[in-house]
């Protein structure tokens, strides 16, 4: 149910820029202002979400230690995953945010005859999710060249790369099919393992169905479609450098295109999507584990706090102590009174 | 543990297809034996925490303060603020499900709210829905809900489930920790008064007495001078341990659970036993604190607040008493909190001037990893005795134990001591081997016990909870005869011993210094015919 909610959210989005840029002709709203305005919600909006964050306070020391810790010189010490210096911790963050260490750890469980339980390595989830953000990427640095003129090497290169099997014409891009392949594994596993079904909510599933629709009105474009890639690149040159055209004739294939991504653009900073910019401020994974070595500062105070203090104890305990010759500060006549 | 089922019918119902409905339709339902009985009022009020009162879990009305949806939401504000771990999990979840089939109460009881991620969205959902602008205007849609009756009862019901034992947060691609979110939770939970007992009194009573079960200075000294007694029937050697003691080089803590449950016993005579020699053999002074007498704290269970004023006695007492550094016994926890917590919270206020950075005097060792707090584990101090010889052991002792190894939770993802216990083990037995892996190291597996301690009303909960353990250990009992369990873990010891007569019942429970404590070797004493337990020694049975 939720996961149609979402696909018809999506068919109604593209639905909107194609009457839009379609049939009323806005493509000046659809091409120049609503991308505009929508980079400009992300740009501000993920800064703010981060500058929030960041304003909550790191009260205490609390990764999660993945190994042995810095101990007695003998004993080897797992340097990356209970890191006590600085590059340390940077490894472990360039492991995780790079190649998703964690995901890779994986294991699925499963009950079998009499009362036995097992574990398994279970690393389809790392794969699918890897190869969605490396795919999305390259795509993202691929249309750098609508962006930039001269085109850099680097991006043509990518490019190069990305069609070196040069399949159909124009190429085919390895990556829109591994990214296709790797959303839709995405997404059926959201419907097909119950247990994930289960903890799904509709904003799971729209971004899912988003850049599914990003991705097809995009392939469709390039393959099917074949919209006039000079007039895009005119567009998207003049979006970058502030003298804004409209050229004529793009198809409308390109507004619904960039009206879906102007949606993801603007939805970031208000959903999940944000653990693109937590990951680096999560506090179990970036702080230096070795915390009885370096102490760390608590920027907050506890207020009103009340101990209970030896003397308290004492004189409540102190004939008691004194029985059993335990040592005592006051003796007991003095405590007595 | 009459009530429970069989363990074959208990495995049985474990069923891991959730509900059709949506999670949010399907209505809390406490049942016996999954939770623990409500605080008693008197220990709330010892503490001042608020809204002490009498309820019960199972009525309809929790006699709630009037604005308690003011207090929740005002705790919720303020810990948003202070928290970034907290205000971070909230937001970035993608609910990947990768820490789904993690955590052991969910693989034991098959509850698809005892799912991390579910667990922590219980919460996630009241802060979409009462603190997003998207949230309140969307609701639901954006899966957001408002705070009800109902949902606290869900939050009650369900964060004192954890454990806290962070075995979801190793495998979250972004560390999310439910610990830090049921740690949150419960203290939003004892801002309306709604604690179990079997935390909220060991709080008290570890504040005024000093330990989890409120013994008094001699009654602690009465134990203590009992376990010497059957050392000295055991090994005709009577250790003389110091209380309180001003000027003693090495303050000792361990959770009171050791002195007064078996098996934590054993491993409590095994600290006299190795401090007796190291005062004999090379004069080091070791002495006990009756007022710091709990290493546990169960304020780590309750809030921030009351985990500060239960740990700020460890530096006081070694201040007062004026000790060079403290050594800390077998505790999950309690090592938690050293680790992580106890030098940013108390560190300063209560940290001793002339305390120094750890060494130890007989092998010159400096604990440089303990640089700042000034607290050794004493599995890295009997690793170091041992890796320099300084202690004279006698394997063949434990010759009729065949051991496995519990890597204890919080000392496991809260600090990384995996190594020197096992150092350790293999040093003073035989025979020793290794779960499967995915369920050692950081991959550990909560006993089951945690929350609850060793409460009995919330058994099934714990046998349910205590299954993936189990069923490692099971699987080495099986395969190569191990017959031991070993941890450094007082919680542990109190719940592991029925979770392995429930699952796995010809394997018992130990800590490490038990196992020191009988292969060690003291100059002039007499034969040895048994070990701690009163259990003949291989080769010395009676005819």
């Amino acid at each position: 149910m939720k996961a149609l909610y979402s696909l018809f959210l999506v068919f109604a989005l593209a639905a909107l820029a194609l009457v839009g840029a379609g049939a009323l002709g806005m493509e000046k709203a659809f091409g120049l202002y609503i991308p505009f305005l929508a980079v400009a919600v992300f740009v501000v909006g993920f800064c703010m979400r981060v500058v929030d964050w960041g304003k909550s306070a790191v009260p205490f020391c609390i990764p999660t230690t993945c190994g042995q810790q810095e101990s007695l010189p003998w004993i080897k010490q797992s340097t990356i995953e209970n890191p006590s210096t600085t590059g340390g911790v940077v490894m472990r963050m360039l492991l995780e945010v790079l190649l998703f260490r964690s995901l890779f750890r994986n294991t699925k469980v499963d009950l079998h005859e009499g009362t036995r339980v097992t574990y398994s390595s279970s690393k389809w989830l790392w794969l699918g999710a890897l190869a969605f953000h490396y795919s999305f990427l390259t795509i993202v640095l691929r249309h750098m060249r609508f962006f930039t003129e001269p085109v850099p090497g680097i991006i043509a290169g990518i490019e190069a790369m990305d069609s070196m099997l040069q399949i159909g014409a124009p190429t085919l891009y390895l990556t829109d099919v591994v990214f296709v392949a790797a959303v839709t594994y995405l997404f059926v596993r959201r419907v097909v393992v119950p247990q994930i079904r289960y903890i799904s909510l509709v904003q799971d599933y729209f971004p899912l169905f988003l850049i599914l629709g990003i991705a097809f009105s995009g392939i469709f474009m390039r393959y099917f479609a074949k919209v006039d890639i000079i007039s895009v690149k005119q567009l998207a040159m003049g979006l970058v450098t502030f003298s804004w055209v409209v050229p004529e004739g793009i198809g409308v294939m390109f507004y619904i295109h960039m009206f879906l991504v102007s949606v993801l653009l603007a939805y970031f900073p208000l959903s999940k999507l944000m653990h693109m910019g937590g990951v680096f401020l999560s506090p179990t994974r970036n702080m230096n584990c070795a915390s009885r070595k370096f102490r760390h500062i608590n920027p907050w105070k506890f207020e009103n706090v009340h101990y209970h203090t030896y003397e308290e104890y004492e004189d409540e305990f102190r004939e008691k102590m004194v029985d059993k010759d335990l040592p005592v500060d006051k003796p007991l006549a003095e405590g007595a009174e | 543990m009459s009530d429970l089922p069989r363990p074959e019918a208990l495995f049985a119902n474990i069923d891991y297809t959730p509900p059709k409905a949506d999670w949010m339709d399907v209505p809390v339902e406490i049942k016996p034996g999954r939770y623990c009985y409500a605080a008693n009022p008197d220990s709330v009020n010892y503490v001042g925490l608020p809204h002490a009162r009498k309820w019960n879990p199972l009525d309809d009305d929790w006699k709630l303060p009037e604005n308690w949806q003011e207090i929740i939401f005002n705790g919720l504000r303020e810990r948003l603020q202070k928290y970034r771990s907290f205000k971070i999990f909230m937001d970035i979840c993608v609910r990947c499900g990768a820490c789904a089939d993690k955590c052991h109460f969910f693989i034991g009881s098959g509850d698809p709210k005892n799912m991390p991620v579910l667990r922590a969205e219980l919460l996630r959902s009241v802060y979409r829905g009462e603190f997003t602008t998207f949230g309140k205007i969307l609701g639901r849609f954006a899966g957001g809900r408002k705070l009800t009756p109902e949902v606290l009862k869900e939050w009650w019901y369900y964060f004192f489930q954890c454990s806290e034992c962070r075995r979801c947060s190793v495998f979250c691609p972004y560390g999310i920790d439910t610990a830090e979110v049921t740690i949150i939770g419960r203290e939003l939970l004892n801002l309306l008064g709604l604690n179990i007992d079997w935390i909220a009194t060991p709080v008290a009573n570890c504040y005024r007495t000093g330990n989890h079960l409120g013994i008094q200075p001699h009654a602690f000294f009465d134990m203590i001078d009992f376990f010497c007694d059957d050392i000295e029937d055991i090994t005709g050697i009577r250790p003389e341990p110091s209380f309180n003691k001003k000027g003693a080089d090495i303050l000792f803590i361990t959770p009171s659970g050791d002195v007064f449950a078996d098996p934590g016993t054993y491993t409590c005579m095994g600290y006299l036993m190795l401090f007796e020699y190291l005062k004999r053999e090379y004069g080091l002074d070791v002495t006990w604190s009756t007022y710091a007498s709990e290493g546990g704290n169960f304020g780590f269970f309750t809030s921030h607040e009351t985990m500060k004023r239960l740990n700020s006695k460890m530096y006081m007492e070694a201040d007062r008493l004026g000790v060079k550094w403290i050594l800390g016994g077998e505790c999950g926890h309690m090592w938690r909190v050293i680790h992580q917590y106890m030098d940013t919270l108390n560190g300063p206020e209560f940290q001793h001037s002339r305390m120094e950075v750890p060494s130890n005097p007989i092998t010159g060792t400096v604990f440089k990893n303990a640089a700042s707090t000034k607290m050794v584990h004493i599995a890295e101090f009997t690793a170091d005795l041992i890796k320099h010889g300084k202690l004279n052991l006698n394997k063949k002792r434990n010759a009729n134990i065949h051991l496995t190894w519990h890597d204890s939770c919080n000392p496991a993802r809260g600090m990384g001591l995996l190594d020197e216990p096992r150092f350790v083990a293999k040093s003073v037995v035989e025979k020793f081997t290794e779960m499967p892996e995915g369920t050692i190291r950081e991959q550990t597996f909560c006993c089951g016990g945690g929350a609850g301690l060793n409460a009995g009303e919330n058994d099934e909960l714990r046998m349910m909870g205590g299954l993936p353990r189990a069923n490692a250990v099971k699987y080495v009992h099986d395969k190569y005869g191990v017959n031991m369990l070993g941890c450094v873990c007082a919680i542990d010891r109190a719940v592991l011993p029925n979770s392995m007569q429930y699952w796995v019942p010809e394997v018992d429970v130990c800590g490490l210094h038990e196992l020191v404590a009988n292969a060690l070797v003291f100059p002039g004493e007499k034969e040895r015919e048994t070990d701690l337990r009163g259990e003949d020694l291989p080769g010395m049975e009676d005819e």
